[in-house]
């Protein structure tokens, strides 16, 4: 039987999907950079025509249906999630279904939430795909249905589709790969009707994973696994100091290693080559190489935080102004004012960055978890000097990204690119990124300073708001730069707090951009997982200065209806109000990324400076929910992944170098630290908004306010510090 | 020239005795099921079964692992395993799914020689595996249901 492995089409599927395209015209053909100004995360795309339906799934003669995945799978169950789309409106069996990626095709597979763009993140997947891979399937199930009523001479109306199958009352039956090769033949109907909700058998079911079986007897093909005949493994030597330069090195010793073969220098350092992963690290390990240091970032992280300090005096860039904010501080009667600070964050995804690159027949194959398909074809077509039509990527299952698989510069790609080029190799080049590498390889989630001033008057209502906001761009200077930087803001710095769904009369935000040779990157939930935190343990300081409960204080100052069920679920299911007990406290925290508010309670216990969370209780708002099971899990999983950054998670760099190197100084969450997570959706059948990330934001702020409730103290900077 | 006996056959590896078995494994033996997370025995990703007990295959060195009894994640059998990998399947366990080869080898170790593992003995028996998506509350459940299955078995 053909097994979901996550391999990639085939060279001739490809060529066959892009004869089918171009034939069909559904998406414009091209790419162009920059990326359009388009709606953002949250923003979902309007009218989705019905493409061919054989663009995203083939059917074999033994009933198998293969959803082409256009997303890259890195644990969020997309391909799950597209798969049961297809097969609700397909009529299709759960056990039918598989999956593969789809080849790099823009013109076909672009994520229609970011554009003429192939690619997976800012949790758009359901949300731009809920119509597309519906109609795909409602077009095909129609295809069959009428292929079927042709051969059997009836009428469509007569026939039902049902578990692969199209029936006829006179008991006649058929499969849909017994129909397969002339319902190809038909027009693809534009206007198949999608179901009725109350007609849906899989969408809202807990399914089963459908990368599930592979995934857990060892045979899932993670990039890591792809083995090309006669592949070179590559370890490269980076700098110690970012923005630093390779001047010349020293091979010798490398080159004595019997398993090594060659040693080049490239723009991002020193290569070695070699036959497998253990020479290609060892023999790393044995260069010298010299370095030129003179434009590298050689400060500490606390001259780093100092220098945005002094940043902050001046007058920065306005990213929210709402009434007069310095006045209605001036008639405030209560003052809360407070200083956050935030770390540099590794990704630390569990596969470390690696990728595989073979030229061959003046094409370029790229085997790589691309999360970024439109921007790592054109960065290997540049630095190999071909046409990005001769850029092939497969694309494999990735062991995590959180977002650094999907990297506007393509760094670790693009070094794959330059070590074949330099080497000038015919063997396919395979590029392993050691955990040393990726815990120091940069690209990193900024630090970031933030500084305010809230007023309240005489009944407890906010009376001004001044924020101040530190930190180093992520998009400028990429190509989505026109998508997420107006005037010099970048949205993503100062996003979930100067669009805050919470009503503040006068309100005043202010954005500096601070600059460093190293480079930073979105970092799962991007700029939420500094903004939630500030905005929500601000909330609730406020809230305990008006005396009021924590739920009613933010109740009464947000006016969106999925704010409020959300928050309300929450605090419910939570027995919200409860006392918790001796040293222990409860706290609550809500906010909304990707256009899911998440509400969080968290229950901890605190033991002198150490704390232990012991329960999450979690309510979502993500419309509806494809597989509520994913979405539990993916709201498990943003906890289990965020809470290791209050415990202790943090990149500093001492003279520029990074202290941190692998699992023993940057430790994620552990089992015995995972706390019960119970996670509540609200009801809904909206379109399907992001889950991906939204499950991080809320976690700091839910905790620090826990804390706060059993110390009095507040958390002003990550990782958390009781002492 | 390094005889290893993995999986149930003998093969004949000419390598430096000072590679770490997981290299072997992966780049020698193509068996690509065992994972390289941390190359220093703080992730569990690349764990196997070296005599039947959990072993971090990146910090055994060839030459040690020479002549015993290794298994990987591709050849797991027998009542445990099964009920290891049905219980992870039933649960929705995985996510990325990299480190759960890992978290298999070590469940199956831990079931076999404790029955009935508390949460306590989990997290203990556990601690050296990592999971970066975070799965854990499901890998406790998944223990507990392997648990429950096997009981109910014998
Ligand atoms: S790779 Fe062996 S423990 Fe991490
Ligand atoms: S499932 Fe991704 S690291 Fe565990």
């Amino acid at each position: 039987m053909n097994r979901s492995t996550g391999q990639p089409a085939s060279a001739t599927r490809r060529q066959f999907l892009k004869a089918a395209a171009t034939g069909a015209a559904v998406f414009a053909i091209g790419f162009y950079l920059p990326f359009g100004r388009r709606a953002r995360a949250q923003g979902v795309p309007q009218a989705v025509e019905t493409p061919p339906p054989n663009l995203f799934l083939t059917i074999d003669a033994d009933n198998n249906i293969t959803l082409i995945s256009k997303y890259l799978e890195m644990g969020q169950g997309v391909t799950t999630g597209l798969a049961t789309l297809l097969a609700e409106e397909l009529e299709a069996d759960w056990s039918q279904m598989h999956f593969e990626f789809a080849p790099n095709d823009a013109s076909v597979y672009n994520n229609l939430v970011f554009g003429p763009v192939m690619g997976t993140g800012g949790s758009t997947s359901m949300a731009g795909s809920w119509e597309q891979m519906r109609k795909v399937g409602a077009a095909a199930r129609s295809m069959f249905v009428e292929a079927a009523a042709r051969k059997w001479r009836l009428p469509m109306g007569e026939l039902k589709a049902e578990k692969g199958h199209v029936l006829h009352g006179s008991g006649k039956r058929a499969s849909y790969g017994e129909l397969a090769a002339d319902a190809m033949q038909l027009p693809v109907p534009r206007d198949a009707p999608l179901k009725d909700p109350a007609d849906w058998k899989l969408i809202g079911k807990n399914l089963p994973r459908i990368d599930s079986p592979d995934k857990t007897d060892g045979r899932a093909t993670f990039a890591l696994d792809i083995r090309r005949p006669g592949t070179v493994t590559a370890a490269v030597a980076h700098p110690p100091l970012f923005g630093a330069r390779p001047t010349g090195f020293d091979a010798d010793a490398a080159k004595k290693l019997p398993g090594v073969l060659d040693a080049v220098q490239i723009p991002t350092g020193v290569a070695v080559l070699a036959r497998d992963s253990w020479s290609a690290l060892r023999g790393r390990d044995l260069l010298s190489v010299e370095w030129d240091n003179s434009n590298a970032e050689t400060r500490s992280s606390e001259q780093i935080l100092a220098d945005y300090r002094r940043q902050a005096e001046g007058a920065g860039l306005p990213a929210a102004n709402r009434g007069d904010a310095a006045a209605a501080l001036g008639r405030a009667t209560q003052k809360f004012s407070a200083e956050f600070t935030f770390p540099y964050l590794a990704h630390a995804p569990m596969e470390p960055l690696n990728c595989a690159l073979e030229m061959k027949d003046g094409e370029a194959h790229l085997w790589a978890g691309s999360q970024l398909q439109s921007i790592d074809e054109r960065v290997i077509a540049e630095i190999m000097g071909i046409g990005v039509d001769r850029v092939r990527i497969h694309t494999l299952l990735s062991g995590g990204s959180f977002g650094r698989r999907g990297n506007p510069v393509g760094d670790w790609v693009a070094e794959l690119a330059q070590i074949v080029k330099a080497s000038d190799s015919k063997a396919p080049v395979h590029l392993l990124w050691s955990r040393e590498d990726d815990i120091r390889g940069g690209f990193y989630r900024p630090a970031v300073l933030h500084q305010l001033e809230v007023g309240l008057n005489d009944e407890g209502d906010i009376s001004g708001w001044q924020h101040k906001v530190v930190t180093q761009s992520i998009f400028s200077g990429t190509p989505f730069e026109q998508m997420m930087v107006s005037d010099g803001v970048d949205h993503s710095s100062v996003e979930g707090l100067a669009d805050t769904p919470y009503q503040i009369g006068d309100f005043s935000v202010r954005s500096f951009n601070a600059e460093s040779p190293l480079p930073v990157l979105w970092w799962r939930s991007v700029g939420h997982n500094h903004t939630a935190h500030v905005v929500e343990t601000t909330i609730d300081a406020l809230a305990a200065m008006a005396g009021a409960d924590p739920v009613e204080y933010r109740l009464k100052l947000l006016p969106d209806a999925r704010d409020r069920e959300t928050l309300k679920l929450a605090a419910g299911k939570s027995g919200w109000g409860g006392n918790p007990g001796e040293n222990r406290g409860r706290g609550i925290a809500c906010h909304r990324s990707f256009g899911t508010p998440v509400a969080l309670v968290a229950d901890v216990t605190v033991d002198g400076d150490a704390f232990q969370v012991d329960k999450i209780v979690a309510a979502v708002h993500c419309g509806v929910a494809i597989n509520p099971d994913i979405v539990a899990a993916q709201v498990e999983g943003a906890i289990g992944f965020a809470l290791s950054t209050l415990l202790r998670n943090e990149i500093t760099l001492e003279n520029g170098r990074v202290q941190q190197s692998n699992f023993h100084n940057y430790v994620p969450t552990r089992m015995r630290e995972m706390p019960k997570v119970e996670v509540h959706i609200v009801p809904s059948t909206d379109a399907p908004t992001g889950i991906g990330e939204p499950g991080v934001p809320p976690l700091a702020p839910a905790v620090g306010n826990a804390i706060a409730a059993a110390t009095g103290k507040r958390m002003y900077r990550l990782p958390f510090a009781l002492a | 020239m390094i005889t290893l006996k993995i999986n149930g056959e003998s093969h004949q590896l000419d390598a430096d005795p000072q590679m770490p078995l997981l290299w072997a494994i992966r780049d020698h033996l193509n068996l690509t099921g065992t994972k390289y997370g941390c190359g220093r025995a703080l992730c569990g990703a690349c764990t196997v079964h070296i005599d039947g007990e959990a072993a971090r295959s990146c910090s055994v060195m060839l030459g040690d692992a020479a002549g015993r009894d290794i298994t990987t994640i591709e050849a797991i059998e027998g009542p445990v395993a099964e009920a290891v990998v049905g219980a992870w399947r039933e649960l929705n366990v995985v996510q990325c799914g990299y480190c759960q080869s890992g978290q298999i080898m070590s469940a199956i170790t831990l079931l076999s020689k404790n029955p009935d593992p508390s949460d306590e003995d989990i997290d203990a028996s556990m601690e050296g595996n990592l999971c970066r998506c975070g799965t854990y509350q499901r890998i406790r459940a998944a223990i507990h249901r392997s648990a429950r299955n096997l009981g109910g078995r014998s």
